[in-house]
């Protein structure tokens, strides 16, 4: 991926901005000409403007305050007992058993349709938000997790009986660390679901409380073009600084794997 | 002598003893396995019906929270009956199915693009890279401003949502191509066209197939979600509709549906993946 590559700015390629560019001269020449209704398209200025309005305002602060704290508690709600459930149905077989249909029955169901579901039990603000965040977390963490215990060796199993592990060590100190090369990639993946299931659910659920995807529906409602597009973009730009730093984490953390490329 | 002493050793033993474990095996313990995983498997959902039937009946929850099971079961047999869920169903069907096409159409011209054309490549990954991270949901505001909350509205949001993974998946199996295939090609003087057709696509095929699939599950995933938003028909609709008249029965049901479609989804694009998969070693 992109991340493996260095960076040096020497050779940038510039190609890539062509594009860019090349949409946001037509963006501007288009509503410069007067052939459209610029209420509708809006101008690069006036996206600017209000982008710099609500940065300035201080409301994309709080919104982004508000929705990061619902994607991080969701997350790590999701991420602990995903985690949890991951290593119970990877190593024992009863459990995989008895709860491995219903798991895997479950996970069919699309992300969203919770929504209304969780919002008649837990109400409309932050509390159902959350789980639901906690909630899309869970599924791919779970399986990352099953995939990385599904993985351990049966000889590495056998060094740990012969160091008399107790099952608790069994666990902290063989599984966990066995699979955790798939159990970050599964949190990596759960924090983009995390992530899509926060502005997901400020978007339905949009009655109350702030957030990013609140001023994007605001702006909706509104026919604020310019303040959709604004909040569309921090939306983007958080997720990407996400990706970035889990990225980044995964790399630092897996050091010890050696180089793979 | 030797022979025929032997012979008379391992035939009793060959005719009699090996043979029958042998049959049984497979025949009874492979079915209780299977029973008995079966069995298991559905304790639990069983436990989580009666802790339902039991909480409805003592009424811990207002029956508008919880509703009873048998009103569930009731709902589904009004909605089958009436045709309504059905109806739903295909409309939401026929969105992916629309939504595939076109992404999918649009995701294999961009992954053809950058994996066969590295001057492509150059011009389109860093755009094409940024799109890929931004979550597809966000842009459905912006897709009401342009197209309404119409039929557009739901095949373009989807849509956008089938081009990544369709996208990724080409390149990757483009890039993935054994150079020496290229190679052999290059010997044989493959046209542009003959190189695409003959090697590049057999070989990426695998990857591609596997796209397909990861591009059906983020369809359905957009789909709800952009039904739930804004729509007037559709399984996302009946969701939303029925939750806001607190009719949890139906929400019920209509979830159990789009998890079914999910299931069959999931299971026929793994079929076509897995079949796509066991062909490709055979091909080197």
């Amino acid at each position: 991926m992109a991340g493996t590559k260095k960076f040096s700015l020497a050779k940038l390629d510039l190609r890539g901005l062509v594009l860019p560019a090349l949409l946001l001269l037509i963006w501007q020449l288009v509503t410069q000409s007067g052939s459209v209704d610029t209420r509708i398209i809006v101008p690069p200025s006036a996206v600017l403007e209000s982008g710099w309005n609500t940065l300035i305002g201080g409301e994309l602060w709080e919104g982004l305050k508000a929705s990061l704290f619902r994607d991080v508690s969701g997350f790590l709600l999701g991420a602990l007992a995903g985690i949890g459930l991951g290593v119970l149905l990877g190593v024992s077989r009863f459990a995989n058993d008895f709860l491995g249909p219903t798991f895997h029955g479950l996970k069919h169901i699309s992300l969203f349709a919770w929504v209304p579901l969780l919002s008649a039990v837990f109400g409309r603000d932050d509390l159902a938000k959350i789980v639901f965040v906690a909630f899309s977390t869970l599924f791919p963490v779970v399986l990352a997790t099953l995939e990385g215990v599904r993985g351990i060796l049966k000889s590495q199993i056998e060094v740990a009986q012969v160091h008399g592990f107790n099952r608790w060590q069994t666990i902290t100190r063989l599984v966990l660390p066995a699979a955790s090369p798939q159990i970050l990639s599964g949190l990596h993946l759960g924090l983009i679901y995390a992530w899509l299931a926060t502005i997901g659910g400020e978007f339905i659920l949009a009655s109350t409380g702030e957030g990013l995807g609140f001023i994007v529906i605001r702006g909706r409602v509104s026919f604020h073009v310019d303040l959709i597009i604004v909040g569309m973009l921090f939306i983007g730009v958080t997720g990407l600084v996400f990706n970035h730093i889990a990225t980044r984490i995964e790399a630092r953390l897996l050091h010890w794997r050696g180089v793979r490329h | 002598m030797s022979t025929a002493q032997s012979l008379e050793e391992t035939l009793p033993l060959d005719g009699v003893q090996p043979r029958l474990p042998k049959l049984r095996l497979p025949n009874i313990e492979f079915p209780t396995k299977a029973l008995y995983k079966l069995l298991v498997g559905l304790v639990f959902p069983f436990l989580l019906y009666l802790l339902w039937k039991t909480a409805a009946e003592q009424s811990w929850l207002p029956p508008q929270i919880l509703p009873p099971p048998d009103f569930v079961w009731d709902s589904l047999k009004d909605l089958l009956a009436t045709g309504e869920l059905a109806d739903h169903t295909l409309v939401s069907l026929k969105r992916v199915l629309w939504s595939m096409a076109l992404g999918g159409g649009i995701g294999l011209a961009i992954g053809f693009a950058m994996g066969l054309s590295p001057t492509a490549k150059a011009y389109l990954y860093p755009s094409f890279s940024l799109f890929s991270q931004f979550p597809v949901i966000g842009w459905s505001p912006l897709m009401i401003i342009f197209f309404g909350i119409d039929e557009a509205l739901k095949v373009s949001t989807i849509t956008i949502a089938v081009i990544v993974p369709f996208a990724v998946a080409t390149y990757k199996g483009i890039q993935n191509v054994p150079a020496k295939l290229l190679e052999v090609g290059r010997t044989y003087q493959f046209s542009f066209t003959q190189t695409l057709w003959h090697i590049a696509l057999p070989a990426a095929l695998p990857a591609i197939v596997g796209g397909v699939r990861q591009g059906g599950m983020q369809a359905w995933l957009a789909l709800v979600f952009v039904e739930l938003l804004a729509s007037s028909e559709g399984l996302g609709y009946l969701l939303s509709y029925s939750r806001n008249l607190m009719q949890l029965d139906v929400v019920v049901v209509c979830m159990i549906v789009i998890g079914l479609v999910g299931l069959v989804f999931d299971l026929v694009l793994t079929r076509i993946e897995q079949h796509f998969n066991r062909w490709a070693p055979k091909g080197f």
